[in-house]
């Protein structure tokens, strides 16, 4: 079967900020792409070297402190690429930290406060107590499941959209019931799961963008036999909802 | 004293209560002792003549813990010790209980306990521990304990509790800098607080490069792998072959580099050396078990440590329920191996994948099990791919499929239901080897299923004792 085109993927620091088995977004975006019969081009991009600028689709997961802290002065000098990538519709899924670098700070437990990429109007302040558990949203692609494991408590600013709403755990900041944020198609989350492979309509919805950015024509879906990824969701989905799946 | 007798019989009442109900392992009778009586536990330990022994870490505290009491058992020493894997408080008073006499004071020459990272520092409040091994740090279940960096942290402050002896991993960066943390506290000691002697356990240059596949790879940086020098009281592991082992001593570890095994065959004759000798449960990971508990057998009996029975005490242990156990089922050998983060199922399957057998994996999410199953996308299923998986069960079935199908592995059936999927994968390869990969709490269903159906010894029935 001919390829129906190529898409690079980057994974952003997949040493130092790839803690909640973010590995399996890369790899579920990969073998759809594959699967839907297009060519995937994986690069992962550590501190120090240059940045592709022909990044098709961009992701980067959660780290401890210590690998955020490894990671800063990489990301702000390609901060002026990724802004205009972003702004250039090339879509993005930012997990956990790397969520909070995407936005406009981070302000410490103790008051410092840490500048993020802006690309997404959001700002996080530390806190002692962690979010952590179990979640269930309603997002424009569809029904998203999940696992969140955060201390920073994210706000979003005026008129910045949420990536989803959440109908079971805590979401940005435990109080507004809004989860992540989207730009243009750059997308924040504090989901891990990780959430590309349980939801695949979120990873057909970064690929659709990534394809159509890429090679100009609409993405052809392949025929995906999704069963799996549909049982753990929705059953997933159906026991949080119900409440069965409190802690044990 | 009134009220520890009224705890030890309170606590005993639910014991006998629990077992009825059949609960295994169960940590209610230590929960029961502790609303009574909170100094319960330092009362019982104050007096243990040869002292009180933590081993904590991420992966192998079970087993190592049975390995170093066998060693102790067999050098003579009556040791108590928590042989159900119930790894918190509650569980070392559970355990405690049914070996105390009414004066609440237990009877033994020391005593060694298994704790996970966070409650060896309760446990520490209660008890000051005299010895410490520290195996290793990786992440496991990290809705629990957050961070890698956090849990490493917990250790630490366990290790400065520590009044005479520690044993630490040399290979493992956020175990062996722990040292640093004890001398810098103390420096050389002083009067009042002398520093605790610090000796290490680890494995042979010639081996050195199988340590990435039993460690974090993605928080390792290459700052942090400096290895301590090599000291007389400090225990290294040469594996022979994929069975046989040898243990080497201090000097002697640094200068036999390259001689491969003794050609005379005989065992334990070299005082500098313990085996070569083969354990019971396979595994490289166990061969650094028994090196960590031979490490601190060591630096315990000092020179009553005798290397001949040392070895022999190895051997003879039998894997703890669910850590490579290998059952009979029908006439067929089913192990049972249990999978608890990235590294434990890593180092599972490089054991196992040699030789690959019917194959089940069973995970649930229940709060013992790690509530997050994310860490599934942190292994490499690929060595699975060749014979494909039998079945996926447990709460989290579904998801473990999945992940499956990201390798290119098969799994011929999903079944949510632990005791249903179990029957069928007996029934369905009556005349074959069978594995279950499994989380603990489906371990526990499962092993209990096992027990009824095969007559097994049930959990804190230790059938070698």
């Amino acid at each position: 079967m001919s390829s129906k085109g190529r898409i690079k993927l980057v994974h952003l620091y997949p040493r130092e900020m790839s803690i909640y088995g973010d590995l399996g977004n890369t790899r579920a975006l990969c073998s759809r792409l594959r699967w839907h019969g297009y060519e995937c081009e994986l690069h992962d991009h550590h501190p120090g070297a240059d940045f592709p600028a022909d990044a098709d689709l961009v992701v980067g997961g959660g780290g401890q402190d210590s690998g955020q802290s490894r990671v800063e002065a990489d990301l702000e000098r390609h901060a002026a690429t990724l802004r205009a990538m972003a702004a250039d519709g090339v879509p993005m899924l930012m997990v956990c930290g790397m969520y909070q670098l995407f936005g406009n700070a981070f302000i410490t437990v103790e008051g410092r406060q840490l500048p993020g990429l802006g690309i997404l109007d959001v700002t996080t302040r530390g806190n002692e107590k962690r979010m952590i558990g179990p979640v269930v949203l309603s997002t424009r692609f569809g029904d998203v499941v999940g696992y969140e494991n955060h201390s920073g408590s994210t706000v979003l600013g005026a008129g910045q959209e949420p990536f989803g709403n959440v109908r079971v755990g805590y979401g940005n900041n435990a109080e507004d019931r809004t989860e992540g944020a989207m730009t243009h198609h750059v997308v924040g989350t504090y989901l891990h799961g990780p959430i590309l492979p349980a939801n695949p309509g979120v990873a057909d919805g970064l690929l659709a963008f990534a394809v159509e950015r890429r090679l100009g024509r609409p993405f052809e879906p392949g025929d995906i036999d999704d069963h799996l990824a549909d049982e753990a969701r929705t059953r997933q989905i159906r026991r949080l909802l119900s409440g069965a799946g409190k802690p044990r | 004293m009134l009220k520890s007798f009224v705890a030890v019989s309170a606590g005993k009442a639910a014991r006998f209560a629990s077992r009825l109900r059949g609960g295994g392992g169960s940590a209610l009778p230590g929960l029961v002792v502790e609303r009574i009586d909170p100094t319960f536990l330092t009362h019982a330990m104050a007096k243990l003549p040869d002292g009180v022994v933590v081993v904590s870490g991420t992966n192998g505290k079970t087993t190592t813990t049975k390995m170093l009491v066998a060693l102790l058992r067999a050098h003579g020493k009556s040791v108590f010790t928590n042989p159900t894997g119930s790894n918190f408080t509650r569980g070392v008073i559970s355990a405690m209980l049914e070996q105390l006499p009414a004066n609440g004071r237990l009877q033994a020459d020391m005593a060694v306990v298994e704790l996970d990272e966070a409650h060896s520092l309760n446990f520490a409040k209660a008890v000051r521990p005299t010895h410490a091994l520290l195996l290793n740090v990786a992440r496991d279940q990290l809705d629990r304990f957050a961070e890698i960096d956090h849990t490493a942290g917990l250790l630490s402050r366990l290790a400065e509790q520590v009044s005479t002896g520690l044993v630490l991993n040399r290979d493992d960066s956020f175990i062996s800098r722990i040292a640093d943390v004890v001398r810098g506290v103390g420096g050389t000691g002083t009067m009042d607080h002398p520093a605790p002697v610090i000796s290490y356990f680890g494995v042979h240059p010639s081996i050195a490069h199988r340590l990435p596949e039993l460690q974090e790879q993605d928080v390792r940086f290459e700052e942090a792998a400096t290895v301590p020098d090599v000291t007389e009281a400090d225990a290294l592991l040469r594996p022979i072959d994929e069975r046989s082992f040898e243990i080497l001593f201090g000097n002697d570890a640094g200068h036999v580099e390259g001689t491969g095994a003794r050609a005379d065959g005989q065992t334990g004759s070299n005082p500098s050396r313990v085996g070569p000798l083969e354990l019971r449960q396979r595994g490289l990971a166990a061969m650094i078990n028994a090196t960590a508990a031979t490490a601190m057998a060591r630096q315990l009996l000092g020179t009553a440590f005798d290397e001949v029975v040392a070895a022999r005490a190895l051997a003879a242990v039998t894997p703890p329920f669910g850590r490579g156990e290998i059952i009979d089922a029908d006439g067929q050998p089913l192990e049972l191996v249990l999978v608890k983060n990235p590294a434990g199922f890593t180092v599972a399957l490089s054991t196992y994948g040699a030789t690959p057998v019917r194959t089940m994996i069973a995970i649930n999410d229940n709060i013992a099990d790690g509530r997050d199953v994310s860490w599934l996308y942190d292994v490499s299923f690929e060595s699975l791919r060749e014979k494909g998986v039998a079945l996926t069960t447990g709460l989290r079935a579904y998801d473990m499929a999945l992940r499956l199908r990201y390798d290119g592995v098969e799994t011929a059936e999903v079944d949510q239901d632990l005791e249903r999927a179990l029957t069928h994968f007996l029934r369905t390869y009556p005349d074959e080897p069978k594995r279950i990969f499994c989380t603990y709490t489906a371990m526990m269903t499962l092993r209990r299923n096992l027990a009824a159906r095969y007559g097994l010894a049930g959990f804190g029935e230790d059938p070698t004792g």
